[in-house]
């Protein structure tokens, strides 16, 4: 079980939603993940320094958070190692494919009413849904 | 450098989002999506608070010239609903359920320096580095003179 968190889920989504509006009005980009992460890997692309910045930035996010509220954030990962391998493998190739994720098409790419982002998510979110009914409720797993 | 700065200081914003959401923990993913189960609905507000401020957001921000500190905005043109798009969507759909992890959840989550987060990462850049040497490998092929 976790707990349900209305107000502090609504208040991060806004962030993130913040973040995406502060990157398009400065860089001009999409604050997707996939293609920002992408442009990391070698050969790396040409304007990689903003990259690097803004992935840096995301992982001292969480310090940040912890020194500023004093509070631990909450994390469990309920799944063995090995499927963790075989999920982010497929999560690596799907998102490489399908051109972005959760943050690039289901926020960005919804925002600007993308009708491949609306698809993509709209696909995503589905098989995600029906992933985890088949892993929990037919398999009987994690 | 300014350019760069700025980067950083909107990645936190990003991963404070995150964090603070629920995003980038893996059992509040998981049972997001368990519908059937022990159903949380929080991540759906994730995406309404994001939503909401991107929307209107984009507004304001894509009615002016260019970008405060770049020449021009740089946005994806393609409209075509195509078998990549599709068929990556869906496999990256079931990766997220099976794992729990998404990028832009899984890449804050490394600042917390749990093992299972950096498992993922490289497993997820590993899988990124193959799906475009396999791209590469196929157009290759294609236009290669028969």
């Amino acid at each position: 079980m976790t707990e349900f968190t209305p107000l502090a889920s609504l208040f991060g989504g806004a962030l993130i939603g913040l973040s995406a509006v502060l990157l398009m009005a400065f860089h001009g980009r999409i604050a997707g993940m996939t293609g920002i992460l992408t442009g990391l890997m070698p050969p790396m692309s040409s304007d990689w320094a903003w990259r690097a910045a803004f992935v840096a930035g995301a992982i001292a996010a969480p310090a940040l958070v912890l020194t500023l509220s004093g509070q631990t954030i909450p994390f469990d990962s309920p799944v063995p190692t090995p499927w963790i391998i075989i999920g982010g493998l497929i999560v690596g190739g799907g998102v490489y494919f399908g051109s972005g994720c959760t943050s690039g098409h289901g926020v960005c790419g919804i925002a600007r009413l993308s009708p491949r982002s609306i698809a993509a998510t709209a696909t995503f979110m589905a098989t995600a849904t029906a992933t985890v009914f088949v892993v929990r409720h037919v398999l009987g797993g994690f | 450098m300014l350019r760069t700065i700025v980067a950083g200081l909107i990645g936190l914003v990003f991963g404070t989002g995150i964090a603070i959401s629920g995003m980038g923990n893996p059992a509040k993913v998981l049972n997001f999506f368990d519908i059937a189960g022990t159903w949380d609905p929080s991540l759906a507000l994730v995406m309404a608070g994001a939503l909401v401020l991107s929307a209107i957001g984009y507004r304001f921000v894509l009615r002016r010239p260019e970008p405060v500190l770049e020449a021009r905005f740089h946005l994806p043109t393609g409209r075509k609903l195509d078998l990549p798009l599709l068929s990556g969507s869906a496999a990256f759909g079931i990766g997220w359920g099976i794992s729990g992890f998404c990028p832009g959840g899984a890449v804050p989550a490394l600042g917390l320096g749990e093992p299972s987060a950096w498992i993922f990462v490289g497993a997820m850049l590993a899988g990124i580095a193959a799906a475009r040497t396999i791209r590469l490998a196929l157009e290759a092929r294609i236009t290669q003179p028969a």
